[in-house]
């Protein structure tokens, strides 16, 4: 053990130090924790655009055929399961085992284009447009920016699966799919919260 | 050099010539132009920062130079009211968002590594990207001018003249495109700001021992993540309702004028903050050298400093306040504006203790430094007036806060720049200043900005509202204008003396030295300019002044600088916990990198055939930019991102 | 909620206003945008909370930069110095307390202002009394809709730009925009309200001075921005009636062939934009003409109203107010004297 000098008080003892990207310590974790707070930020004033809009405009302001849950439930369970088996994979990496990361990678990559061709089958759906009207504005504005998010996580997972297939991470070096699974909860977790605001909240008397 | 340990114990030893000429070779840029693009050196992206800042404040000045010239008199012809609105507009842009927060962010990227002493920024290569997609932003913008559309709409841009229905032209599509462009530059290096001072701090450098000026950068980078996101969005939805007939702002169809001004103040109320914060606490870190003696109340600065910045989030409406807001909100916005004078009072108590407090040795900096705080407390007394909404229903929208605004952003930002520059050039460039060329600089700047803005308080109170590109001869405003003319001319020529002082002074200035203000922190610790590995040993921290430790005596101990943690295994740094700076990791740092500078080229591109609207130059320029987004992000090896394949 | 102030409370409010500013009318103002006096109650209050504020920002500024300028000269080290050699550090305690003494004191003077703040912002919230008057004015690019109202709907009807208001009684305004963003603004008796599309703004105004008084657009809203000013008059009250009788009559018939044939040219060129009540002119994109010489000043108070003026502005509205929404019609010198001669009539 080698130290040095530092407070009077104590001396500062330096032992064995972890090296490159270890688990979650590696700056790419604090990074990507700065870009899902700003990101939620957009989302906050995203939702808030919305909520402005309904407390001006009031009923009127909404189609008259409010959201259904006919897909929109669905496509929330299949988002959620995603998460789920990403979370199993990452776990698999923590056991070492390589099989069940590719696996947990795989189902939900495969879960998350699944979400975006639903999305899209609702989009189609709609008897509005984007320029019809401010709520149809809204709508595919708000449900197209956390589908491009979405996009950008399906590719973050093909990248993880890619590198993982070729043997890139092991359970100590493992920070990048930390970095990429962290990502993918968050998409996660905003669609909690646009589903909320665009399908539960009009059938709670607001708007 | 691929890493296969996953641990290991790093050498500690007195700084020898063998470790600086090792590391000299490992963290050297490439010569040539090569090295130009891919550099990741904090250092020359932070000089490059301040060089395009103070590019870009030449030609918000002579934007605003020529603004004077058509106020002087009344009922002048000397510009066209289009031009003159682009002018007015584009000295808006270009001063708030390609001049005063980049500055800004030039003098932190160059300091941040040395303050905390370590070696680079947490992410070298998303620092040279914040940087190219500055300039590539700027260069957009300014293209506008190019085929004769710059924006037209003010900085703060209010649908629904913004609209396509009310200006058709290309303007406006540059100014949004441009802002969500920049915006990616603004939120990449916040980011990296705040990894940087949470992660990388030399051991021993607890949260209680971090320069104001880290506190600063650090509080206003926490802002700029969860503020820009509002005028991108707005920016957004604007070239929306522009190009695709959405429905946002428009007041046809169901669209709210008004929410633009939420979205963008939420943004932009923040933002003031956001572009005085680091200055002020360059001078909390300058002014005490000079006054030879540590800041009074240092923790009840950092305190005021994120006050002032969470509080910044609260009090937006009070630019609204004559859109004709409910009673409640407007006294509830009008209060905050009110209690937010209390947290900056704060730095301002704290510097004027520590002049008096001390042994004040005057020198150009020194002289930057205390005239700040007067501009200060001007530019926030005026505030104040306008907090009360009674008042502010007749100061708003005049030449008052055109006076207001000019004493926040010249006084606080410019000045605390311009001193910062006296003090850091030095470490910079090796060379000193020249002094006496400096006096003549301070007092032409001190003299023709005030001239230009003090009597500008009375224009505002004779009622000359702003963004007007002419009035009459009968209301009273003539000579008043005629002096700000005057004084802004002589303000240049203020800025030009600076402009001389600093190319003679890099031919021959005298040699500074390391230490030559014989300053307490770190950055005075190595040479001038500093090596590009900064230190050759990673300090221990003892105390929040290590060179000035043994005079002090604060009883804390002994920083170590002489002696340190070696980390030679390629280019390395060391990991610290949050608050107490205990070593955590080492890090492996990237060589330099011309994927940064490629990633800009296709973002840029992507943006210009957005702007055009030839989509399909657009998902060119997007799909390049993922492909390079995914080559730079490759795990790699030397960067002990992935295991070895030797090691499976 | 709207809190109503008695009359007594009123009364104080412009007395402290008007004595701040006693003796002075309108024409002798410090200048005709100038706002630190004002000539009506509601002005009156926030002209004695400015000055409260303007006073509290000198002496915040005069002793600070005292306290700047006296602690660099009292303490400074003259001793010059080389680069780079030490110069002595000093530790030093006790200044903590008074900085602490300058927060309370700085919190304790906010506070107090903002008291003050919510008082004045609640007397000015509601007229006194509600009012007989009210004026619908409606902003474009770059003039000014009126429309008046005495709850007599009978007697209601559309003007521009120049507005009359009766003196020593509140006047209803409700702003709203045709176009952008557009601000109301007469200084010397109120603060401003911005005009927006979509939304309609209720507020008010009242003059205690019979005068004129200067206003203008303080929202930037393009491009003659600067040429969007507004002439308001308060007449006593039976000059009010008679110039409201006025007002009601249709556009004055046109007498001898001069005139009758300046009709014509006006009723072809002009009534695509403008109204002339009575012709069959009935255009809305441009300001009422119906009573165009009963107005002193043209073009949104960018130029006096006289036929030297007023022809020019006729051949050429873009030399003085470029980007406006007046055409250049290129007509003739001869068309131009019989416009002229009509519309000198439409008193």
């Amino acid at each position: 053990m080698s130290d040095v000098s530092g407070t009077v008080r104590e001396r500062l003892t330096i032992g064995r130090l972890g090296e490159g990207n270890i688990r979650r310590r590696a700056s790419g974790w604090w990074g990507i924790m700065m870009l899902i707070a700003t990101e939620a930020f957009l989302f906050v004033y995203l939702l808030f655009s919305y909520y402005y809009f309904a407390v001006q405009h009031g009923r009127a302001w909404l189609p008259d055929e409010l959201p259904e849950f006919r897909l929109s439930a669905p496509d929330t369970a299949i988002l959620l399961l995603s998460s789920v088996a990403i979370w199993f994979g990452e776990r698999g990496l923590r056991q070492g085992s390589r099989l069940r990361l590719l696996l947990g990678l795989a189902v939900g990559l495969v879960l998350g284009i699944a979400f975006v061709v639903i999305q899209y089958m609702e989009w189609m759906s709609k008897p509005f447009g984007i320029s019809s009207t401010s709520y149809g504005s809204l709508y595919f504005t708000i449900t197209g920016f956390h589908m491009a998010h979405v996009v950008a996580g399906i590719f973050i997972l093909a990248s993880l699966t890619l590198w993982s297939a070729l043997g890139y991470f092991d359970r100590t070096r493992s920070s990048t799919v930390h970095i990429g699974v962290i990502y993918w909860h968050f998409v996660d977790a905003v669609w909690l919260f646009i589903f909320f605001t665009i399908y539960v909240t009009p059938r709670l008397g607001l708007g | 050099m691929a890493v296969t340990e996953y641990a290991r114990q790093p050498k500690v030893e007195t700084v020898s010539e063998a470790i600086r000429r090792k590391l000299l070779e490992l963290w050297e840029t490439k010569p040539g132009l090569y090295g130009w693009i891919a550099s990741v050196d904090h250092k020359e992206i932070g000089i490059r920062y301040i060089i395009t800042a103070f590019g870009f404040l030449m030609a918000g000045g002579i934007e605003a130079l020529i603004m004077r010239v058509q106020l002087a008199q009344p009922n002048s012809r000397v510009v066209t009211p289009e031009a003159y609105d682009q002018l007015f507009s584009m000295h808006g842009i270009t001063m708030i968002f390609l001049y005063a927060l980049p500055v800004l962010s030039g003098f932190s990227n160059y300091l941040f590594p040395l303050l905390l002493g370590t070696r680079d920024m947490a992410f070298p290569r998303l620092n040279a990207f914040s940087y190219w997609v500055y300039l590539a932003a700027g260069l957009f913008l300014y293209a506008s001018f190019l085929v004769g559309s710059a924006p037209n709409d003010g900085w703060f841009n209010y649908a629904p003249y913004s609209s396509h229905q009310f200006n058709p032209g290309p303007n406006m599509d540059f100014y949004a495109l441009g802002m969500v462009f920049l915006g990616i530059s603004t939120t990449v290096g916040a980011a990296n700001f705040l990894v940087t001072v949470m992660r990388l701090r030399a051991p021993g450098m607890s949260i209680n021992r971090i320069p104001i000026m880290v506190w600063g950068t650090t509080t206003i980078s926490v802002g700029n993540l969860l503020a820009v996101p509002a005028v991108s969005l707005a920016f957004f939805l604007l070239w929306l309702d522009r190009q695709f007939g959405t429905h946002f702002f428009s007041a046809a169809e169901g669209g709210q004028p008004l929410l633009w001004q939420h979205l963008f103040w939420l943004f932009a109320h923040p933002w003031v903050y956001v572009v005085v914060l680091p200055a002020m606490g360059m001078v909390s870190d300058g002014l005490p050298v000079f006054c030879r003696r540590p800041l009074v109340a240092y923790s009840l600065v950092v305190l005021g400093t994120i006050t002032t910045m969470v509080l910044g989030f609260g009090v937006l409406v009070h630019h609204m306040f004559a859109t004709g807001m409910p009673f409640l909100a407007l006294s509830f916005f009008s209060g905050a504006s009110f209690i937010i004078t209390i947290p900056s009072a704060v730095a301002v108590f704290a510097w004027v203790a520590t002049i008096w407090a001390g042994r004040p040795v005057i020198t150009t900096a020194f002289l930057y430094f205390a005239s700040f705080i007067p501009m200060f407390v001007i530019g926030g007394v005026s505030g104040v007036m306008t907090a009360a909404v009674p008042a502010d229903l007749q100061l708003t929208d005049t030449y008052f806060v055109v006076a207001h605004i000019h004493y926040v952003l010249i006084g606080i930002n410019v000045f605390g720049v311009l001193g910062g520059l006296y003090f850091w050039f030095p470490k910079m460039t090796g060379r000193m200043l020249d002094e006496r060329l400096g006096r003549w600089n301070f007092w032409t700047v001190f003299f023709g900005f005030n001239l230009a803005f003090l009597p500008m308080h009375w224009t505002g109170l004779m009622g000359m509202p702003r963004r007007v590109y002419t009035y009459p001869a009968d209301v009273g405003w003539t000579t008043l204008n005629l002096i700000t003319t005057i004084g802004a001319f002589i303000l240049a020529i203020g800025i030009f003396l600076l402009l001389v002082n600093v190319v003679k002074s890099l031919k021959n200035g005298a040699v500074a030295g390391d230490n030559p203000w014989d300053a307490p922190t770190l950055e005075w610790a190595t040479t001038s300019p500093p090596p590009p590995y900064n230190f050759p040993v990673i300090p221990v921290i003892a105390s929040r002044h290590p060179l000035w430790e043994d005079r002090l005596q604060e009883g804390t101990g002994h920083s170590s600088i002489s002696r340190g943690i070696v980390l030679d295994s390629g280019k390395e740094a060391i990991a610290t916990t949050v608050i107490d700076a205990e070593p955590d990791l080492i890090i492996k740092m990237p060589e330099d990198d011309p994927w940064p500078f490629i990633v800009t080229l296709a973002m840029a591109l992507g943006f210009v055939g957005l702007l055009l609207n030839w989509w399909w130059m657009a998902a060119v320029g997007g799909v390049a930019t993922f492909v390079g987004i995914f080559i730079w992000l490759w795990p790699r090896a030397d960067l002990a991102q992935r295991v070895e394949p030797a090691n499976e | 909620m709207r809190v109503r102030e008695e009359p007594h409370k009123r009364g104080f409010w412009a007395l402290l206003g008007m004595s701040l500013c006693a003796g002075v009318d309108p024409a002798h103002a410090a200048g005709p945008m100038y706002y630190l006096q004002s000539f009506g109650s509601r002005g009156a209050t926030i002209v004695s909370l400015t000055w409260g504020l303007f006073i509290l920002a000198i002496v915040v500024v005069v002793v600070m930069t005292v306290l700047v300028i006296g602690g660099v000269f009292s303490r400074r080290d003259p001793t010059p110095r080389a680069i780079g050699m030490p110069i002595p550090v000093t530790r030093g305690e006790g200044s903590l307390p008074w900085i602490y003494g300058g927060l309370i004191l700085t919190a304790v003077i906010l506070v107090a202002f903002v008291v003050w703040t919510v008082a004045a912002m609640a007397s000015i919230s509601a007229p006194p009394t509600k009012p007989r008057v009210s004026i619908d004015i409606i902003g474009h690019q770059w003039w000014w809709e009126l429309r008046y109202h005495d709850g007599d709907l009978s007697r209601s009807f559309a003007s521009a730009n120049e507005i009359h208001i009766p003196v020593g009684e509140p006047v209803g305004l409700k702003l709203t925009s045709g176009d952008v963003i557009h601000s109301f603004w007469v200084p010397a008796l109120s603060g401003k309200t911005d005009v927006i599309p979509g939304r309609t703004n209720d507020t008010w105004i009242e003059a205690d001075k019979p005068g004129v008084y200067r206003g203008q657009c303080s929202e930037y809203c393009g491009q003659e921005h600067a040429h969007m000013a507004i002439k308001l008059i308060a007449d006593p009250p039976d000059k009010f009636k008679e110039w409201w009788d006025n007002q009601l009559q249709p556009a004055a018939a046109p007498v001898g062939k001069e005139a009758k044939a300046g009709e014509q040219q006006v009723l072809i060129r002009c009534g695509i934009c403008h109204t002339l009540r009575g012709t069959p002119a009935g255009g809305q994109v441009g300001p009422d003409l119906t009573h165009l010489m009963s107005r002193t000043t043209i073009a949104a108070n960018t130029l006096p109203n006289t036929p030297g003026y007023l022809s020019g502005w006729i051949a050429d509205p873009q030399h003085v107010k470029p980007g406006n929404r007046m055409p250049r019609l290129d007509i003739s010198g001869t068309d131009l004297a019989l416009i002229r001669s009509y519309l000198l009539t439409l008193k």
